[in-house]
């Protein structure tokens, strides 16, 4: 579905990546684990076309190079960005007509907005409240239900756990499991290497701007490097 | 819904008042008022050019003024003796919008990627550039005239009427300030009307998104590059459109109209009425551009009837007055003196958390 062959991204000739290659297929969670500066973030905004890169980046079989980031939503791939990046002084319900921007198919909208209030009943209770007063938790779960109302086939997710309570992170993640079970694919970025790897079915582990490890979520889990390296052992 | 409801309502009360104002003003306190009244609606849809640019789509311009000189500048080179060019208003002023919304895009263009402080130095920049190019445009070929203006400049006509002159009306001698009046509010509904019903619109919500968060906006489908250029055209031509009416009504221009000053006024209004908010800009308008000249001609009176003699300077004690109305407004009133529900809720509740 989505195929990246020698990705490179540099900010002022300082390269971020450094000409990685990986796939996600049709269905797939897929975890990108790494530690802070090792160029997750800077991937997936490159596919996301925020930041100008190298390489070949295809999806769905169409080249993405000449596509601005704002056509993306209309292909397929919505992002949720890093930091969550809702619209605070909108409210909840607005936040998630903002998802369904690039849409005009009005009865396919409110059903799937009634779909995103089942997966995310706390959208429903505070649809009247300014997303800016919404807990961290809250304000992520909103960020993912505002790119579903884009009706996306795959979702780049940078970073979900990041800034929350334990509690929080464990419902996020029961909640982008949730999402996958929907059938949507998902691009998962992730300091939580534990638990991406646990949610997620393959995994790549990334180390200054290079794919170190790739392998299934179960081995990666499994291997001495990955466990020293990110899941402190 | 109810809040839209509330705003027309709002809106139609202004029209009434609007209507029968001119005459409450003129036979209270004479034709000088109504003229100050002239330039309040010529402010108002400043503030409500600069409004969509700041307070919809938050980007911070100060140079705004420019537009309103472009407006300006344009009608004075083409209805008048300077280059012997008569075109009529109804030409030139829609000319002056669409030359403005031109000039929006020129300066929006290479700044799109800028924000905040950023946005703020650089069109500052254009400001002042735009008012030097002004004074400076008089040699080799002498095109603006330089420092001393364009004079003699066509009054705008209406239907074959000039509003420079008193019209009879059913037996009542109406002076140009009036008529003058009633096209500016004529106008300043207009834009009125545009604006609410822009902020109603998908552009509208695209330029709240890009004002709330740029890449979650284009995560969305928003083309922000286009909505922001489109934001700074439309702007832009509601000040040239202004400065259109400014030139024909005084039949006179020069640079020193369009001072830096200007914009930061312009800005004021927009800030104090209530970012974002059709009705608190309106409001703001119309207080600052009366509320400085009811300062001057107040001051001398009253220091007379308290002391017996006029101890400070009215004009110097106008500014001194003036900047603490706005440091008192800004204090007690942060959001504004009449801000919409979201902003009021926003500043009244606690400060939203950046999570936990």
């Amino acid at each position: 579905m989505l195929e990246a062959i020698n990705l490179e991204v540099s900010y002022g000739g300082i390269a971020a990546v450094k000409g990685i290659s990986f796939a996600v297929e049709e269905g797939e969670m897929v975890a990108l684990i790494g530690a802070n500066g090792a160029g997750k973030t800077s991937t997936l905004k490159a596919l996301a076309r925020l930041l100008p890169a190298r390489g070949t980046i295809r999806f769905l079989g169409e080249e993405l190079a000449a596509l601005p980031s704002h056509g993306l939503i209309g292909r397929g791939m919505a992002l949720v960005p890093e930091g969550r990046g809702v619209f605070a002084r909108l409210s909840v319900a607005e936040n998630l007509a903002m998802g369904a921007y690039s849409r005009r198919d009005h009865a396919a909208i409110s059903a799937d907005l009634e779909r995103v209030h089942e997966l995310l009943p706390r959208l429903l209770e505070r649809r009247t409240q300014l997303a800016g007063t919404l807990s961290g938790g809250e304000q992520q779960m909103l960020a993912l239900g505002r790119a579903l109302m884009g009706r996306p086939r795959l979702l780049l997710l940078d970073e979900p756990s990041m800034g929350l309570a334990p509690l929080m992170v464990h419902k996020v993640f029961e909640t982008i499991g949730a999402v996958a079970a929907t059938g949507v694919t998902i691009l998962l970025v992730e300091q939580n290497a534990k638990l991406a790897l646990e949610s997620a079915s393959r995994g790549y582990v990334m180390e200054g701007g290079r794919i170190t490890l790739a392998d299934s979520a179960g081995n990666l889990l499994a291997d001495r490097r990955v466990r020293e390296a990110y899941l402190g052992e | 819904m109810k809040a839209k409801v509330k705003a027309w309502q709002g809106v139609a009360l202004i029209a009434a008042v609007l209507a029968v104002l001119p005459f409450a003003v003129g036979l209270g306190m004479g034709n000088a008022w109504v003229r100050v009244l002239d330039f309040a609606l010529l402010y108002i849809m400043l503030a409500l050019g600069l409004n969509i640019v700041v307070g919809f789509a938050g980007l911070l311009d100060l140079g705004y003024i420019a537009f309103y000189a472009i407006g300006a500048y344009l009608y004075a080179l083409l209805s008048s003796p300077h280059f012997g060019l008569h075109w009529p208003a109804w030409a030139v002023l829609p000319l002056g919008a669409a030359v403005a919304g031109l000039f929006g895009v020129l300066l929006g263009a290479p700044t799109l990627r800028l924000r905040g402080d950023y946005l703020a130095i650089v069109t500052l920049g254009f400001g002042e550039i735009i008012r030097i190019f002004l004074n400076n445009l008089n040699s080799p070929v002498n095109i603006t005239n330089g420092p001393q203006g364009i004079a003699r400049i066509d009054p705008i006509s209406v239907f074959g009427v000039p509003l420079s002159r008193p019209l009879d009306v059913l037996g009542v001698s109406l002076p140009g300030v009036y008529l003058y009046y009633y096209l500016f509010a004529l106008v300043a509904l207009g834009i009125i009307f545009v604006t609410m019903r822009l902020e109603d619109s998908r552009i509208g919500r695209a330029w709240v998104a890009i004002r709330e968060d740029e890449i979650a906006a284009k995560a969305c489908g928003i083309n922000t590059r286009n909505v922001k250029l489109l934001a700074f055209a439309m702007g832009a031509s509601f000040g040239g459109v202004a400065g259109g009416l400014f030139a024909g009504f005084q039949e006179f221009v020069s640079p020193e109209s369009f001072s830096l000053m200007e914009s930061v006024m312009v800005l004021c209004m927009v800030v104090l009425g209530g970012m974002g908010h059709v009705p608190g800009v309106v409001l703001g308008g119309l207080l600052l551009a009366v509320l400085p000249e009811a300062l001057r001609q107040g001051a001398g009176p009253v220091q007379l009837a308290l002391f017996g003699r006029v101890l400070l300077d009215p004009e110097s004690l106008r500014i001194l007055l003036f900047g603490l109305a706005l440091i008192l407004v800004m204090q007690y009133r942060p959001a504004g003196l009449w801000p919409s529900a979201t902003r009021r809720r926003e500043f009244s509740e606690n400060p939203p958390e950046p999570g936990r």
